[in-house]
């Protein structure tokens, strides 16, 4: 172990323009912005695919059940290649329609987020369906027979309860959708492990980079647990302790 | 959608099965055995032991497997110590580098998965056991480890999913199976969809076959949550 130690080139990490610091430390934030989207838009997504579960309509729920088995059944590699290869060519068609024949692009930060969130909207849509089906039933029939309307007992009774009894699953889909986009780095988006890649393959000291990724997202996973932590306190603070 | 190159493509994404069934068994069935002790040691009361498997588990659960893999394939290759030792003849072949990295990442799930099943295991058993006079080894391999797996199955049997998913990574090192040979044929015909199709059902395939697998196991060693007729 201490062998290893020296093995490291520290002189490489350092912020400058001979060192790779800043640019981990950008990366990371890539990271960090790329998970936040798309953990945002899986949630965003589970939304109706919840819906689409428990709303009872059976078609519905043949294709929100089949989405959320084909996402979690297959590799997510595959589903980002899926996005990253026919991404561009499935938008330009769905233009064609619209009467729009110019070339479009999506960025790799699009892509990364598209395809990490639909995947983090499979895990999301679970966690949800979960913390629904332990509400009490009677929740939603007091809500009614007070005159609120099916709106508002959504967003003022149910929604709050959901999301409480949702947090701690939550938490574990946000570290799958942080340990997820590592794998965008082969779309090209340039963020912890494209960049120590990159890094790497110019100064040839592949373990000092690899090694320092490897830390770079062992402290964002510790640092959100805590802060998941703190939430679920929060969530939890009427609760009474027997 | 062109069906006949669904088709063709098929067969091409088939032939990297072998490649794929031969990462998930090796490194399930190496994990499930290395899983044991560690599962054992991280329930133990002795605390060095246990506080080091879970600073272990702590380390791999929160870093992405690409990273672990990469690690081993790329990093591992660059000290010299390693190179000059018997060490290189494993590391230098990356179908093995795949398998360390895939074995290191599944004892580290499996060993916690089965630390709850070990602590589910009520103290009456362990206290009966021991008023019958058995010995440690005995009570361990009779009565705790089988319970303890019983109640561990469903989340093995996810654990198991996780692996035969994880396996794709190993394509970003050079081994060509289901997903190297599907990111090809995106490549050459740039034909997406039916490149994914093609791999995903196989994929779903062997995850369906697994589930119904557990499903099985579970149904045999729980005799007594059998419906009866």
């Amino acid at each position: 172990m201490p062998l290893l130690f020296f093995m490291l080139r520290f002189d490489l990490l350092i912020f400058g323009d001979t060192g790779w610091g800043d640019e981990l430390l950008i990366s990371s934030i890539m990271t960090i912005l790329v998970s936040l989207s798309a953990m945002g838009l899986g949630i965003f997504v589970a939304i109706f695919t919840t819906w689409a579960k428990i709303s009872g309509n059976f078609i519905l729920k043949i294709f929100a059940n089949f989405y959320t088995t084909v996402i979690r059944g297959i590799p997510e590699l595959l589903v980002i290649y899926l996005i990253f290869f026919g991404g561009s060519a499935s938008i330009m068609y769905v233009a064609k329609i619209f009467g729009y024949n110019g070339y479009i692009e999506l960025n790799a930060f699009t892509m990364g987020t598209i395809s990490v969130g639909l995947i983090s909207a499979a895990y999301s849509t679970e966690v949800f369906r979960g913390a629904y089906s332990i509400l009490n039933k009677g929740q939603a029939e007091a809500a009614h027979s007070l005159g609120l309307s099916k709106f508002h007992t959504f967003i003022k009774v149910l929604a709050p309860q959901i999301l409480k009894h949702a947090l701690p699953g939550l938490g574990n889909v946000w570290q799958i959708t942080l340990k997820d986009t590592a794998l965008i780095s082969v779309t090209g988006l340039v963020e912890i492990m494209r960049q120590s890649r990159i890094a790497s393959n110019v100064s040839h000291s592949p373990l000092t980079f690899c090694l320092s990724a490897a830390l770079l997202y062992l402290i964002l996973t510790t640092f959100s647990s805590k802060i998941f932590n703190k939430l679920e306190d929060y969530s939890n603070r009427n609760d009474i302790v027997a | 959608m062109n069906f006949e190159l669904i088709y063709n493509n098929f067969f091409i994404i088939l032939s990297g099965l072998d490649e794929t069934l031969k990462l998930v068994v090796i490194s399930l069935s190496l994990g499930f055995i290395i899983a044991i002790p560690f599962a054992l040691a991280r329930a133990s009361s002795f605390k060095i032991l246990s506080q080091s498997v879970y600073y272990y588990v702590f380390i791999i659960r929160g870093t992405p497997l690409l990273v672990q893999i990469y690690l081993i394939y790329y990093g591992l290759g660059t000290i010299l110590f390693v190179r000059e030792s018997f060490l290189w003849i494993v590391l230098k072949d990356p179908f093995f580098c795949g398998v360390l990295a895939l074995v290191i990442n599944t004892v580290a799930y499996t060993a916690e998965i089965f630390r709850g099943g070990i602590q589910s295991v009520t103290k009456g058993q362990i206290e009966s056991c021991k008023s019958l006079g058995m010995s440690r080894f005995i009570m361990y391999f009779k009565i705790i480890l089988p319970c303890a797996f019983r109640q561990a199955l469903p989340g093995y049997g996810n654990e198991m999913i996780l692996m035969v998913k994880s396996t794709s990574l190993i394509s970003l090192i050079t081994i060509m199976e289901m997903t190297g040979l599907a990111r090809n044929i995106m490549y050459k015909n740039y034909a997406p969809v039916e490149a994914f199709l093609a791999a995903g059902s196989i994929y779903l395939f062997l995850n369906f076959l697994i589930v119904q697998f557990i499903k099985f196991l579970e149904w045999k060693y729980n005799p007594h949550l059998r419906i009866k007729t």
